[in-house]
């Protein structure tokens, strides 16, 4: 008998039997057929081991079944590391939006969002609210979205201004925080505080990243041993330069990236 | 007295204080982070800490937009 497992179930199966073997007995009616993180059309002799998902266009996936497909897309090493990883987003505009999604997608285990602010009309040039959310807090209208993109995962939210004297509060007990504030004083204030009470923890912030400038100037710049600073440090919004979505997206997207990179143990 | 802000030398008044080097340089106070020989300097200390000759000083400046 050879030993597999099928969207995350064990099965048995007799020698010399195929993946359309294993597809007729299990899910006849999956359209996709997926053998060892590999999509395929193209059946073969089944082998000790072999991990198999099957998949039916539409249907909702099971918790299992996400999670063999997020380990399948990502590689189960990363997978592994990053569902048992823990981030919190601060501020939830153009940056932070944008990150707690990618956040999101990656399948970070446990994902907190703080903002004290409601969603508006100006904010759907570059955040990821909806017309509908209008009015929502930021917190809440974030949270829905999340919850469409990956149901499993533990998400926490706080509606609060952030001040020095709750930093501390609001960060202990998760590994990584993206800084993603809309002022330069907050800004300051809470990598500098962060860096103070929590030498052990990284802290990843962006600066200058309004207009429509070249992208090849966002850099990313190391403060202490833990902190980045990710931006062109110059291009502040003003009137005349306002905070646009594709830049601004580039911007969340390294700073995701590099939240990523260091639970990964990369950095 | 010589002190190295930003990777560079300059020459500044004895036993300046980290505020008053803030000033020189026209830098809003509260939208820096200064690391002073490593170390994080808290806002609230910005006053009181007085810089050494030699001292190392790294001022990352914030702007707005997110």
């Amino acid at each position: 008998m050879i030993n597999i497992t099928v969207n995350e179930k064990n099965f048995r199966f007799g020698e010399g039997k195929t993946l359309f073997d294993v597809k007729k007995a299990v899910k006849p009616d999956a359209d996709v057929v997926i053998i060892n993180g590999f999509q395929t059309a193209v059946d073969t002799e089944i082998n000790e081991g072999d991990s198999i998902a099957l998949i039916k266009k539409g249907e909702i996936p099971s918790r299992d079944e996400m999670e063999f497909l997020m380990a399948a897309r990502h590689t189960p090493g990363i997978h592994r590391v990053l569902k048992k990883s823990s981030a919190a987003v601060a501020g939830l505009g153009g940056l932070g939006s944008n990150i707690a999604i990618n956040l999101a997608r990656m399948g970070l285990g446990r994902i907190k969002i703080i903002d004290f602010d409601v969603v508006e009309p100006s904010n759907l040039n570059r955040q990821q609210y909806f017309i509908n959310q209008i009015g929502k807090n930021k917190v809440d209208a974030l949270f829905e979205t999340l919850r469409q993109i990956n149901p499993y995962l533990e998400y926490e939210r706080e509606n609060v201004y952030i001040t020095e004297d709750k930093v501390e509060e609001i960060f202990s007990g998760y590994q990584v925080v993206l800084e993603a504030f809309d002022k330069a004083e907050n800004k300051a204030m809470l990598i500098g505080k962060f860096m103070r009470v929590f030498p052990e923890k990284c802290i990843i912030g962006a600066s200058g990243v309004a207009g429509i400038y070249d992208t090849k100037s966002l850099g990313v710049r190391q403060l202490g041993k833990n902190a980045y600073i990710v931006g062109d440090m110059e291009n502040e919004a003003k009137p005349g330069r306002g905070l646009m979505s594709t830049r601004v997206a580039v911007a969340a997207g390294i700073q995701s990236n590099l939240a990523v990179r260091y639970l990964m143990g990369d950095l | 007295m010589n002190i190295i802000v930003n990777g560079k030398k300059r020459e500044v008044a004895d036993s300046l204080t980290v505020k008053e080097l803030l000033e020189k340089l026209n830098i809003k106070p509260d939208t820096v982070v200064v690391e002073l020989n490593r170390d994080i300097i808290g806002r609230q200390q910005f006053e009181m800490t007085k810089i050494k000759e030699n001292d190392q000083l790294e001022i990352v400046r914030f702007v707005g937009g997110g």
